[in-house]
């Protein structure tokens, strides 16, 4: 055992912080492996380097139901070229290690189930991991890897979506640490043209039943975009955005540049 | 009381939380939470409700033409150890096999919830084209999500959905098979669930689905058994039917459960064999797992990344399964074997020359492991087939298999390989 070495309170305080500066906190999003190992490393280091308050590295799945091209196209790009648990864990331990940044992993529940859920979190904890996002492990499902996480001192946070009911809402809040993901539309990851009113309304709903902080994901491209979603949420989380921007450079070095370049960007727009 | 929807009588009923065991749940995003609930709370109406049992049976048969018959084949059977076959012909409902009966049921299950769109995934087609034929029939939008390799290798079906009325989207992430084309459903379900039911077409899928699917197409396993019991005065030794998801196996089990001496047997795809790790016999090789919202056994790797599954049969191509199989394969229940891509079509030929019927391929394995059973059985056995469709969609593939095109008729294997 290796105790309660996980990162949960850096989180906090990071959020905390962003509110205490009246802005929202900036969330990135990259899978590991992607585009390499050493380069999914190097970009999730510039994330945070470079505007991000917080990064969730992805864990690339075979199946990933609710993720839209963009991160389908990394996720196998990551997979073909060998991605493995043990490569994820190392991209939390040293974006972590080189930024003293909070770091999440963003991940189906299948390959932790498998990992083992104790296994894992005493692991993601070890590497210096906050925390850990399940989109498809529902609030009644989840006591295990709770237990596993708390012990472990990582934080479990819940995805709300704007079709969760009142009573849901409180039950999964109750039930999550660090932050709440509220996604801002009935849809898989992606950018959009705009950010709906949706995502105000259940930003208000969800903070009738917890305090804790409330970061809004999906759609958020453009600083633009996050100056508005800024407004109401307590982070904004880009993904597809950034992983756009490594699919389309030239190489490593271009890609680099240029999701340093978005993240400034964006750092700039949660604090109009 | 209804005479086709018998909706699980004996108490086989999973969990309130939608567990078989240790097999079921619910595993989706929270964005579905409230549609899988609606479905669930929809279906326990209806199943109170007179009226939709009564406007069911009315559309199974003079819509569907059931009850299905049951046909003994001799010939095939000088062919399975002296044993005595017969086949549930499913393949004779409308559209073409056992899909339509979940079909129907789902679709008032949409009109019911006022949903006017519905989406379904497909492999082998019948599944996109019952639910094309339904929506055609009670004026839904149909929107199909197909792998792009399955709408090559069942292109008839393809056209069959586009003349009903439905989009057919080809899926090309993945291993561009049925299990992608369901990625793809949930995604699209995700995105309009206000207004879009998804008509899951197997046993599998995070809870209500394996319950409800199962329970339309329980019809088949209850007329079986009335049939065999009128025909030969006692039950089958065996039920026999291929598993892909499951539903034309558990359609077929489920009424034979409490007749502890009749075995059921499912029949997987091996493709060219469990040991060349292309195959699709996820009881005989996977491991317990999630995928597409349920926990059950899944051809996964050592870190949980879902394998590429292969059979010649598109309707069989999953790494998955249905939880309540995983639960009669772990209690013993059920007994699951593999049966390879050549087995299957020879006893596809051999059905077609000795009987005139041409089965589906994904049929077709279960009467390759008929014969089998026969054997085991000897003489005094019955052996109860679900003979799920028909295959006039793979003429395709089989006509390529078996060199039937180019006038060579080859029947040798290596030109099937090739295939």
């Amino acid at each position: 055992m290796s105790g309660a070495s996980g990162n949960v309170a850096l989180l906090e305080q990071t959020l905390a912080r962003a509110k205490a500066e009246n802005r929202a906190a900036l969330v990135g999003y990259l899978p590991a492996g992607f585009p390499t190992v050493e380069g999914g490393i190097a970009a999730c280091t510039a994330l945070l380097e470079s505007g991000c308050d917080v990064v969730e590295v992805g864990l690339p799945h075979s199946d990933p139901v609710m993720d839209g091209p963009v991160i389908q196209t990394a996720d196998t790009i990551a997979l073909r070229g060998g991605v493995r648990i043990a490569d994820v864990l190392r991209t939390v331990r040293e974006a972590h290690a080189a930024t003293g940044k909070p770091v999440l992993v963003m991940t189906y529940w299948n390959p932790v189930d498998r990992y083992g859920a104790e296994r894992f979190a005493e692991e993601l904890a070890a590497a210096g991991g906050a925390g850990c996002i399940l989109p498809d492990l529902p609030v009644e499902e989840s006591e295990g890897w709770r237990k596993a996480a708390e012990q472990a001192g990582l934080g479990t946070v819940f995805v709300v979506a704007p079709s969760s009911q009142d009573a849901r809402l409180a039950r999964i809040t109750a039930a999550g640490s660090g932050f709440v993901y509220a996604a801002s539309l009935m849809g898989v990851t992606g950018t959009r043209e705009s950010v709906g009113n949706e995502a105000r309304d259940l930003v208000a709903r969800v903070r009738s039943t917890t305090s804790l902080p409330v970061c809004v994901g999906l759609g958020v491209s453009n600083p633009e975009q996050a100056a508005e979603v800024a407004a109401f949420a307590d982070g904004v989380i880009v993904g597809s955005a950034f992983v756009k921007r490594l699919l389309a450079a030239d190489d490593l070095e271009a890609g680099l540049a240029s999701v340093r370049e978005l993240a400034a960007a964006l750092a700039e727009g949660v604090r109009r | 009381m209804s005479d086709f929807f018998i909706p699980d009588p004996e108490g086989h009923s999973p969990s309130v939380a939608g567990y078989f065991g240790a097999f079921g749940g619910k595993f989706i995003p929270e964005a579905l939470v409230a549609a899988v609930d609606e479905v669930a709370a929809e279906y326990e109406k209806a199943k109170a409700d007179p009226a939709f049992a009564a406007e069911l049976d009315e559309l199974l048969v003079n819509y569907t033409g059931r009850p299905s018959a049951l046909t003994e084949v001799k010939r095939f059977a000088e062919h399975a150890g002296g044993a005595r076959v017969f086949l549930k012909r499913e393949d004779l409902n409308h559209t073409g096999s056992h899909k339509i009966n979940n079909v129907l049921g789902q679709a008032l299950l949409t009109k019911r919830m006022g949903k006017p769109r519905v989406i379904a995934e497909t492999g082998a087609g019948q599944h996109g084209v019952a639910t094309a034929t339904a929506c055609a029939l009670f004026g839904l939008e149909c929107t199909i999500y197909m792998g792009e390799i399955d709408t090559e290798r069942q292109a008839l079906n393809v056209a069959r959905m586009r003349m009903l009325g439905a989009e057919v989207v080809p899926v090309t992430s993945g291993s561009r098979t049925l299990k992608d084309a369901i990625n793809e459903a949930f995604r699209d379900w995700v995105a309009n669930v206000d207004r879009t039911h998804y008509l899951f077409g197997t046993v599998a899928g995070p809870h209500p689905f394996p319950q409800i699917v199962r329970d339309f197409h329980r019809v088949i396993g209850v007329e079986a058994r009335r049939q065999i019991l009128q025909r030969t005065g006692r039950l089958p030794d065996a039920v026999a039917a291929c598993v892909g998801g499951g539903s034309n196996a558990i359609g077929l089990f489920h009424a034979f459960l409490p007749d502890t001496d009749v075995r059921l047997v499912g029949f997987e795809a091996a493709g060219h064999g469990v040991d060349s790790g292309e195959h699709a016999a996820t009881l005989t090789a996977g491991e317990p797992g999630i995928l597409h919202g349920s926990r059950s056994y899944v051809l996964q790797d050592d870190e949980g990344q879902i394998t590429e599954p292969y059979s010649i049969s598109a309707g069989l191509d999953y790494p998955g399964i249905g939880p309540e199989h995983a639960f009669l394969k772990d209690s013993g229940r059920g007994e699951y074997r593999p049966v390879t891509d050549e087995a299957a079509m020879r006893a596809l030929r051999l059905l077609s020359e000795t009987e005139g019927i041409i089965p589906a391929i994904e049929s077709a394995h279960a009467l390759a492991g008929a014969l089998d059973l026969g054997k085991e059985l000897g003489g005094e056995g019955i052996v109860l087939v679900n003979l799920s469709g028909r295959g006039d969609k793979d003429m395709d593939t089989a006509a390529r298999y078996f060199g039937l095109l180019d006038g060579t008729d080859g029947t040798d294997e290596k030109q099937g390989e090739q295939a």
